[in-house]
């Protein structure tokens, strides 16, 4: 393992090497740096043209000016890394620090949210495979698969934005829409649960009449315009969160699991007053101690599942654990919520879904109301990744599935009799996860070279930006320094994706 | 023949036994009850006595969705080039549309699409006109063909790259094997639009140029995958047998073993060709692909994409073709693929499913009687 370690950083080392020349070559043969001055009528132009090839070395040869930046690459070993200055005369590293930042905050959440939702759909459509289900979430996703982003991007700006923000000024579902929707509802419920026609017809009325009813609900009290959770709603979300986490993760049978994960929501509803108390401390209340506060609950409902015990006492700790973190992110929703009103009528002045950049420039605010800033901003740019990136994992999550499904131990843990449950949940979806790791492992070392066209329609000023807009001014250090950054994320996740294969699955080994 | 084992592999003589048959299924034949085991029997009586390319046809036609995209892909590739003809390396031939994409007629009617359905009405300019005066259908028929040239060059260029690497690396080994894949780990991190780039600005010549470079970054998927088939094919009986039999290095590979992949080959041609439409339309809409006077879909796109909310159809048209034409490759590329999976037996499961309600309903008949 250390000397298959060894060989592939040596090799990852070289690559980088060569690639890097390669790259500034090219980069360089793309056009004149100088070519905005030289078409300028400025009187100092000769002084300009010549600062400039003073800043950045333009007297060198592209070919030997390569090794005045590596040199500055180098220099991190002995304390003085530099990539250089942009045309400009801005440092690359805090350009490319700011970019990155940037990036993070708009692909992690989209990627994350990707995942969980197309994993989820792959895993239904394999377990419904050739089904009515089936062929429409194949045939969507092939659509949304050959959608080119930009034009989903200005679609979202169009009717997501000005569209949803037009409604919001008077939100009422109309009669017509109610009734489409709720079928709508009651035929996809329908088609994820299957079953005989009985179960079908049950499905479809429960899907269709709840969907209606809420429908109604918001148009009747204009929640959209004031809304709120309460202490109500919020127990009764935890307590839906608890059922479906019980039967997900052990089984409904499992008496002391089911009890840990209702006491873990009822325990929500004993917090929710003292943590509003908390939670309107503005002075302590970030990042950070919201996270801590998340951590806590969590580790509450794993005490919890610790305390009910049972016969397997970890799986009791893993069901509190898993619906505490959900119930302290319900709890959040619920604060984030009741600032909407402030952030609704004073920063957004009655248009909340914002498509230029990524906050409200100089906004002021509390935690919760930067917060609602930060998610209407990242709303659209984020929902047009995940369409796009929606497909791929959810058709690799199905022909995952549906590959480890047909193996015999599946038919021999069928054999012994266990539940379908526990077949599909614990023998066949977590095998079925270890290439999806691997596709995963590869798209986040990939995700921080940014998404260079959803960052252009939404004006992002992220990695793809940056490199974009130096490729327009043939800006050699900006673009040096994109390609650093993304080609070593690129090769550790690469890496670490062999890694992680071979971690996973005992029958690979990594020893070439 | 009640059962033929493993589908043989195609393109070799190498290895089969007298009268061209698979030696192997000589072993699934001798059984130890004395009769073929009747699931195998059942699964294969569908491919028996065909040869890999019919089976794979015929699956394929059976594949609906693949079979109406063809025709779909076909319609457009038609209409585009017989509505204003063709124009590449000087060559242009007159199509039966009256407007060139480069023409300016007046504006008619502000601009809006004279296309209506009922009654059914072409117009002088279906897809409407931009503020200039263009015929939006002349411009969107030339950016399909840009986009289709596009794509099948680029298409081209990866697969042979592809194919020819990920062949020599599995095949030789060791060093070049080492040499050939840390070149592919090369090539993926170089950024793509920086060479478009180059190709646009430096170059700026036309987009045969932009897709040939292209093709030569694409490749590297095919690559791997060819790669590892090879890997395992080189082990197989038929490779030594040819190697006894005094073939050369480049004959085993090219005539024994790429035959072989060419599953691999062709359905990730095709995705690859789908993910290059979509390609082609992202750099053209930064700025990097095809330029003006010429156009392509994304270009198209990117141009009117302010005009969205006073003149709509600039924006609709060129992106429905693009969709037709991505999510047709892509269903084509899905159709191949269970056409060239040996595991997919969708009808046939289908038609036992069929069976096992027959007899269920006739047990319950029973039952009920």
């Amino acid at each position: 393992m250390l000397s298959f370690i060894a060989r592939r950083f040596l090799a990852s080392l070289a690559v980088l090497l060569v690639a890097s020349y390669l790259v500034y070559i090219l980069a360089a043969s793309t056009g004149d740096p100088l070519s905005d001055l030289r078409q300028s009528s400025l009187p100092n132009k000769t002084t300009l043209i010549q600062q400039r090839i003073e800043l950045l070395n333009l007297d060198l040869p592209p070919y030997l000016r390569y090794f005045v930046w590596a040199g500055g690459v180098l220099g991190a070993f002995i304390g003085k890394f530099n990539l250089g200055d942009t045309v400009d005369g801005q440092h690359v590293t805090e350009l490319l620090g700011s970019a990155a930042g940037t990036t993070l905050q708009l692909v992690t959440g989209a990627l994350l949210i990707g995942i969980v939702i197309g994993v989820t759909l792959g895993i239904v459509t394999a377990l419904r495979q050739y089904s009515a289900f089936d062929y429409t979430v194949t045939f969507i996703s092939f659509l949304f698969f050959s959608l080119p982003i930009f034009w989903i991007a200005v679609m979202l700006k169009q009717f997501g934005a000005i569209g949803f923000n037009n409604f919001l000024a008077d939100p009422r579902v109309s009669t017509p829409a109610v009734i489409v929707l709720s079928l709508l509802s009651g035929v996809v419920w329908m088609g994820i649960v299957g079953g005989s026609g009985r179960r079908r017809l049950t499905t479809f009325l429960v899907a269709a009449v709840a969907a209606a009813t809420v429908l109604i609900f918001i148009t009747l009290t204009g929640w959209l315009n004031n809304p709120t959770l309460g202490p109500v709603v919020t127990t009764g979300l935890s307590a839906g969160v608890a059922v479906v986490v019980t039967v997900l993760s052990t089984g409904w049978e499992n008496k002391r699991s089911r009890y840990t994960a209702l006491t873990v929501a009822g325990l929500g509803l004993v917090l929710y007053y003292p943590l509003h108390l908390l939670f309107d401390q503005f002075s302590i209340i970030n990042t950070f101690t919201v996270l801590a506060t998340v951590i806590v609950i969590t580790a509450l409902g794993g005490l919890v599942g610790w305390l009910w015990g049972g016969l397997d006492r970890w799986q009791s700790v893993r069901t509190g654990a898993i619906t505490g973190v959900v119930v302290a992110l319900i709890l959040l929703l619920d604060r984030f919520l009741a600032s909407w009103n402030i952030y609704f009528s004073q920063v957004a002045n009655g248009r909340p879904i914002g498509t230029i950049g990524a906050s409200t420039p100089d906004l002021v605010g509390s935690f919760w109301v930067t917060g609602i800033d930060t998610f209407t901003h990242l709303l659209l740019p984020t929902v047009a990744l995940i369409l796009a990136s929606l497909a791929g994992y959810s058709r690799y999550a199905r022909a995952s599935l549906l590959e480890v499904m047909n193996q015999d131990y599946i038919r021999t843990a069928r054999a012994k009799g266990l539940t379908e449950r526990t077949v599909v949940m614990r023998h066949a979806f977590r095998n079925a996860l270890i290439p999806i790791t691997t596709v995963i492992a590869l798209d986040f070392g990939a995700l921080i070279s940014g998404a260079i066209v959803t960052e252009n329609v939404f004006a992002w000023s992220g990695m793809g930006a940056l490199f974009n807009q130096a490729l327009h001014k043939v800006d050699l250090n900006p673009i040096m320094g994109f390609f650093l950054v993304t080609a070593i994320a690129a090769i550790s996740f690469n890496f670490l994706a062999d890694v992680i294969y071979s971690a996973l699955d005992p029958r690979i080994r990594v020893s070439a | 023949m009640s059962s033929i084992g493993p589908l043989p592999p195609v393109g070799t003589d190498a290895g089969l036994g007298p009268g061209g048959e698979d030696p192997r299924s000589a072993l699934s034949r001798v059984d130890p009850t004395g009769s073929p085991v009747e699931s195998t029997s059942i699964e294969l009586k569908e491919v028996e006595g065909l040869s890999l390319g019919r089976v794979v046809l015929r699956r394929f036609r059976h594949h609906r969705a693949a079979m109406i995209s063809l025709v779909v892909l076909f319609v457009v590739v038609i209409l585009s080039f017989s509505s204003i003809g063709l124009h590449v390396f000087g060559l242009n031939t007159a199509g039966w549309w009256r407007w060139t994409f480069d023409e300016v007629p007046s504006i008619v009617n502000g601009g809006q699409p004279t296309l209506t359905i009922v009654p059914f009405e072409i117009g002088s300019h279906p897809f409407g006109q931009d503020s200039v005066g263009h015929d939006m259908f002349a411009m969107v028929m030339r950016g399909i063909q840009q986009s289709l040239m596009i794509v099948f060059v680029t298409g081209i260029v990866s697969t042979f790259i592809g194919a020819v690497l990920g062949a020599v690396a599995g095949y030789f080994g060791g060093l070049t094997d080492s040499l050939l894949m840390r070149l592919t780990d090369m090539v993926i991190i170089v950024p793509l639009l920086l060479l478009a780039a180059i190709v646009g600005n430096a170059v700026n010549g036309p987009s045969v140029i932009l897709a040939s470079v292209l093709g030569l970054l694409v490749w590297t998927t095919l690559a791997r995958l060819v790669r590892g088939e090879v890997l395992a094919l080189r082990e197989r009986e038929f490779v030594d047998a040819a190697r006894v039999a005094g073939a050369s290095s480049a004959r085993i590979m090219f005539r024994h073993i790429l035959p072989n992949t060419v599953g691999v080959i062709v359905v990730s041609a095709t995705l690859t060709m789908s993910a290059t439409i979509l390609l082609e339309t992202a750099i053209s809409y930064l700025g990097f692909g095809v330029h003006a006077p010429d156009v392509s879909l994304g270009l198209l796109i990117s141009n009117y994409q302010t005009a969205f909310t006073t003149r709509p159809w600039l924006f609709w048209w060129p992106g429905i073709f693009i969709v037709i034409i991505a999510l047709t490759i892509n269903f084509i590329g899905d159709g191949l693929r269970d056409a060239f999976d040996p595991r997919q037996r969708r009808g046939l499961k289908r038609s036992a499913r069929l069976d096992k309600k027959k007899a269920e309903l006739a047990a319950a008949a029973q039952a009920g009687s």
